[in-house]
C-alpha cells in the first residue's frame, strides 16, 4: 500500500515535471525576445528540476542515493538563479540593455509637487482641443 | 513513467538545442546552453535510476557544478567584451549613491 502510495506520488511528479520543462522549452523557442525566453527558461527551470528530482528521491528511499540527490537538488536551487542573474546582468551590459523608467527624467517620472501642473498642462489642453473637436 | 521523462528531456533539449543555433544574440545561445546542462544533470539522474545504479548520480552531481562554472565563466568573458556599450556607464550605475533611478 505504501509502495503504491510513494510510486503514485513519484509518477505525479514526474508528469507534473516534464509538463513544465516542455512548457519552458517551447517558450524558450516560441518567445520574441531575449527576456521573455530568460522568463520562461529561468522559471520553469528551476521548478522543473525540483519536481523530477523529489520525485527520484521518493523513489530512492532511504540510501545514499537520497543524500546525493538532496547535493543536486541544492546545487540547483543555488546555481539556476545565480546563472539567471548573470546572464541578465550581463545582457544589460550589452545592446540588448532595457532602459529604466526613470531615466526619461527623473523629474517627470517622481515630479515635485510644484511641477506637477506643469507636466499636466498639455494633456489637459490636448484633452480640451479633442473636446472642441468632438 | 522514467521512460517518458526521459523522452520529455530528451525533446526539450532538442528544442533548446535549437535555440542555442538559432538564437540571434550571444546571450540566448548562452541561455538555451544553460537550460541544456541543466535538463543534462536532470537526465543523468533519471537515467541512473532506470538502469538502477545510483553510482551515476555522482557524474549529475559533478555535472552541475561544472555546469554552473562554465556558464558563469563564458558570461564573464562576453560582459566586458569590446562589443558591449559604453562600458564605463554599466559600471557607473552600480557604484552607490549613484544607483540608476534618480535617488
Amino acid at each position: 500500500m505504501s509502495d503504491l502510495l510513494v510510486d503514485g506520488l513519484s509518477g505525479l511528479l514526474l508528469a507534473l515535471g516534464c509538463l513544465f520543462m516542455v512548457s519552458g522549452a517551447v517558450g524558450l523557442l516560441r518567445f520574441p525576445d531575449f527576456y521573455t525566453r530568460m522568463h520562461a527558461a529561468g522559471v520553469t527551470d528551476t521548478l522543473a528540476t525540483f519536481l523530477i528530482v523529489c520525485a527520484l528521491m521518493l523513489q530512492a528511499g532511504w540510501s545514499l542515493a537520497l543524500f546525493k540527490l538532496g547535493l543536486i537538488l541544492l546545487f540547483i536551487f543555488f546555481t539556476s538563479p545565480a546563472a539567471s542573474h548573470a546572464l541578465a546582468k550581463a545582457a544589460q551590459h550589452s545592446p540588448l540593455r532595457l532602459e529604466p523608467v526613470a531615466e526619461q527624467g527623473a523629474d517627470e517620472a517622481f515630479p515635485e509637487p510644484g511641477q506637477g501642473t506643469e507636466i499636466a498642462e498639455p494633456a489637459l489642453e490636448a484633452d480640451a482641443a479633442n473636446a472642441d473637436r468632438a | 513513467m522514467l521512460a517518458a521523462t526521459i523522452l520529455a528531456l530528451l525533446v526539450v533539449m532538442v528544442l533548446a538545442l535549437v535555440r542555442a543555433l538559432l538564437g540571434p544574440t550571444i546571450y540566448d545561445r548562452i541561455l538555451a546552453v544553460n537550460v541544456f546542462g541543466t535538463k543534462t544533470v536532470v537526465l543523468i539522474a533519471v537515467i541512473c535510476f532506470t538502469l538502477g545504479k545510483p553510482e551515476f548520480l555522482d557524474i549529475a552531481l559533478v555535472y552541475a557544478l561544472i555546469n554552473f562554472v562554465s556558464v558563469v565563466g563564458v558570461l564573464r568573458y562576453f560582459e566586458f567584451r569590446s562589443g558591449s556599450r559604453d562600458q564605463g556607464a554599466g559600471r557607473h550605475e552600480y557604484t552607490p549613491g549613484e544607483g540608476g533611478a534618480g535617488s
